[in-house]
């Protein structure tokens, strides 16, 4: 898995500890959002074909493509379901989140 | 082909540039921006005006543009592109692209007197406009790119009046009537002609614009999950079209047949559903009225 990760953020205690001017340090995560997850992806890998449909039209970029299978990131899956709903070949279920991976 | 032509899933690079963000779950919008900077890279400078990408993007302490990017003021996005670009001139920086993501309100409406400038002058800068059709991020106000039909926060839908009254501005021919070198209509619909059209603004040589159809499932009133699929439905039904305008003509990508249900397409959307057969009927007699001009004056 190739995908950026979350830092750990110290929260400023003096007026010296927040950034300079109105500039920050890009692509720089600390928070996850995979609690805003009811749903959440699950890829069959037998059925998927790798196409990279998934991997293309996801809003999040929570596919990554770089293994040999794809492999979704579940720190920042959202669960909108994009990537389900576009498979052509009905490779990925929704699963509601605390069940297991039959729904259950 | 170019070997810098990106024009599938295939050949577009894994690494995230917009990543972590808070849009909406299934936002068109944010997958406009995350594949635009796929194919343009880490050299990219960006500039958005205020509107749902930016406000989703740099959440302080959480900042989701991994390239560099800044937020302009709303109507200046691409004068600020410009400056950007001469900056990067001035320094004697190659190999980078300066971009500039806003929305319709902020290219339609308050933005267009900028963008006509930066066309005018030729800077160098690649302008993609994602169109989610209204003011999406202070609460669905309607715009100059707001459909005829549409149920927007300023344009209610009751007894006297359908929602939106007027049709869309033709934005891209706008563009178009400046000269400019390179300007383009996409939709995520189809991600990969998206993606080729990005890549080929990238190698221009002065002003590229790209106006990208990108739902918004919050705006619109359509689970998150058919956000593709809308995208496409547009195209396919007529009211949003795939064209491009270079060497001053304009070619229509694609050539539908026959138009797939225009009421199917509005029936999926809450912001439509109100609409009774009569509007139907005034929406599909102006798709007619604009492919029977497109078809006749433009290549395809
Ligand atoms: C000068 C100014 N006027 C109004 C606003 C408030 N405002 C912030 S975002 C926004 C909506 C932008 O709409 P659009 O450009 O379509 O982008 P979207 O939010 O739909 O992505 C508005 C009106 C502002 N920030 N600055
Ligand atoms: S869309 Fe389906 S088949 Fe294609 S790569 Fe994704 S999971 Fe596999
Ligand atoms: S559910 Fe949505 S956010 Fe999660 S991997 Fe699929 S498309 Fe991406
Ligand atoms: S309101 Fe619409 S455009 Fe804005 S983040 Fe949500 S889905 Fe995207
Ligand atoms: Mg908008």
């Amino acid at each position: 898995m190739d995908r950026p990760k979350v830092v750990k953020y110290k929260e400023p205690e003096r007026a010296e500890d927040y950034p300079v001017g109105a500039t920050f340090k890009a692509g720089h995560l600390v928070q996850t959002n995979s609690g805003w997850r009811t749903f959440r992806p699950i890829i069959d890998q037998d059925k998927c074909i790798k196409c990279l449909r998934c991997f293309l039209v996801c809003p999040d970029g929570a596919i990554d493509k770089s293994g040999e299978s794809l492999e979704i990131d579940y720190d920042f899956c959202k669960g909108c379901g994009v990537c389900a709903h576009e498979c052509k070949v009905g490779a990925i279920r929704m699963v509601k989140e605390g069940a297991d991976e039959d729904g259950r | 082909m170019d070997k810098n032509m990106v024009t599938n899933a295939r050949e577009l690079t894994n690494t995230e540039f917009f990543y972590g963000h808070k849009a909406c779950a299934g936002c068109g919008g944010s997958l406009a921006v995350r594949l635009a900077l796929k194919v343009l890279g880490q050299n990219s400078f960006v500039s958005l005006p205020p509107n749902c990408m930016s406000a989703v993007g740099f959440l302080f302490p959480q900042i989701s543009f991994v390239t560099n990017a800044i937020i302009a003021p709303f109507a200046a996005n691409a004068a600020v592109l410009s400056g950007i670009e001469a900056g990067a001139k001035a320094l004697g920086l190659k190999d980078h692209h300066v971009v500039g993501f806003a929305g319709d309100g902020g290219t339609a409406d308050i933005g267009i007197q900028a963008l006509s400038g930066a066309i005018d002058r030729g800077d160098r800068i690649i302008y993609i406009c994602y169109d989610n059709e209204a003011y999406m991020n202070t609460g669905i106000q309607q715009s100059g790119l707001t459909p005829y039909g549409a149920r927007t926060t300023t344009s209610p839908a009751g007894k006297n009046l359908p929602g939106s009254i007027k049709m869309k501005k033709n934005m891209f021919e706008i563009v178009a009537a400046h000269g400019i070198s390179y300007a383009a209509t996409a939709s995520i619909g189809y991600p990969e002609d998206y993606l080729k059209k990005v890549s080929k603004a990238a190698q221009c040589e002065s002003t590229s614009y790209i106006h990208v159809m990108a739902p918004c499932c919050t705006g619109w009133g359509f689970p998150g999950e058919r956000t593709i699929e809308i995208a496409k439905e547009a195209v396919d039904c007529g009211l949003w079209f795939l064209a491009e305008y270079e060497n001053e003509k304009f070619t229509l990508n694609r050539k539908p047949s026959s138009f797939s249900p225009v009421k199917e397409y509005l029936m999926k959307q809450g912001r439509f559903r109100h609409l009774g057969d009569d509007d139907i009927s005034i929406i599909e007699r102006h798709r007619d009225h604009k492919w029977e001009k497109m078809l006749k004056n433009w290549d395809s």
